[in-house]
C-alpha cells in the first residue's frame, strides 16, 4: 500500500510516498493507517491535524481501504 | 460557449486575465479578490513562499467550491486560480472572482470563495526566511 506525501508530511517522512510493506499489518481502516503512520513517525501526530484523503477525496476515519485505491495523507493545509 | 467555471492550478498568474474571464452581459458587478506575497510575518522578513498541492484532488475541491458559491448565490461566473512554486514578495498567488447582475452576490460570493478554499483545498505554503523555512500552520 502506497500513501501519496505532501508539504510538512513529506519532510517528516523524507519522501513523496511511503510503501507499508507487504509483510506488514496492512491498515484496513482510514484510522487504523492514521495509526499505523502516527506510530511509524511520532512527529506526524504533533500536527494541528492530520487527514486523509482517499481517491483524492477528503476520507472520515471510518472509510475502508482498497488495495486500488489511490491513499494521500493531508496535513494542515494553507493555501491563499 | 464560455465557461461558466473556471478552476485552474498554474506555475504563472496573471491576475489581469480575470476581468474578461469575469465579464458577461448579465453581469453588473465583479468582484475580484487577489493574494500576494507579504514581506513580513510576525515581524519577520519573507524571502519567497514555496506553494506545492495534490493537484488531481484540489482541482476537485476547487470545483465543489465554484459550484457551492453558483448554488448559494445568483453568479454568471467564478473564477478560482492558484499558483504553485516559489513567489517572491509581492508576486500574486491566488485569484477568486465571481460576476453577477448585481455587487451584493459576488462580493459574498468571492469572500466565501477564499475563505473555503483557504479551509480544503490541499495546498500547503512554506515561508523561506533567511536562515529558515516554515510550513504554515502546520503546528499548533
Amino acid at each position: 500500500m502506497e500513501v501519496l506525501l505532501f508539504g510538512i508530511a513529506k519532510d517528516i517522512v523524507g519522501s513523496s510516498s511511503y510503501t507499508i510493506s507487504e509483510n506488514a499489518v496492512m491498515p484496513i481502516s482510514v484510522a487504523e493507517l492514521k495509526q499505523q503512520l502516527t506510530t511509524d513517525f511520532p512527529e506526524l501526530g504533533k500536527l494541528s491535524s492530520l487527514a486523509v484523503a482517499v481517491n483524492s477525496e477528503y476520507a472520515e476515519d471510518g472509510v475502508l481501504l482498497q488495495s486500488q485505491d489511490e491513499i494521500a495523507l493531508i496535513p494542515p493545509v494553507s493555501g491563499g | 460557449m464560455v465557461d461558466k467555471i473556471i478552476v485552474e492550478i498554474v506555475d504563472e498568474l496573471d491576475p489581469s486575465e480575470v476581468y474578461q474571464e469575469l465579464s458577461d452581459p448579465n453581469s453588473g458587478g465583479i468582484c475580484v479578490f487577489v493574494g500576494a506575497v507579504r514581506e513580513f510575518t510576525q515581524n519577520e522578513q519573507v524571502m519567497a513562499l514555496e506553494f506545492e498541492t495534490y493537484q488531481g484532488m484540489a482541482i476537485k475541491e476547487m470545483s465543489k467550491i465554484a459550484q457551492d458559491a453558483m448554488k448559494k448565490w445568483d453568479l454568471n461566473k467564478v473564477v478560482i486560480r492558484h499558483a504553485v512554486g516559489e513567489k517572491g514578495v509581492e508576486e500574486p498567488v491566488v485569484v477568486v472572482g465571481a460576476s453577477s447582475a448585481h455587487r451584493d452576490a459576488c462580493f459574498t460570493a468571492c469572500r466565501f470563495l477564499i475563505d473555503t478554499l483557504k479551509e480544503t483545498v490541499p495546498i500547503w505554503k512554506k515561508e523561506m526566511f533567511k536562515n529558515k523555512s516554515v510550513w504554515v500552520s502546520a503546528t499548533p
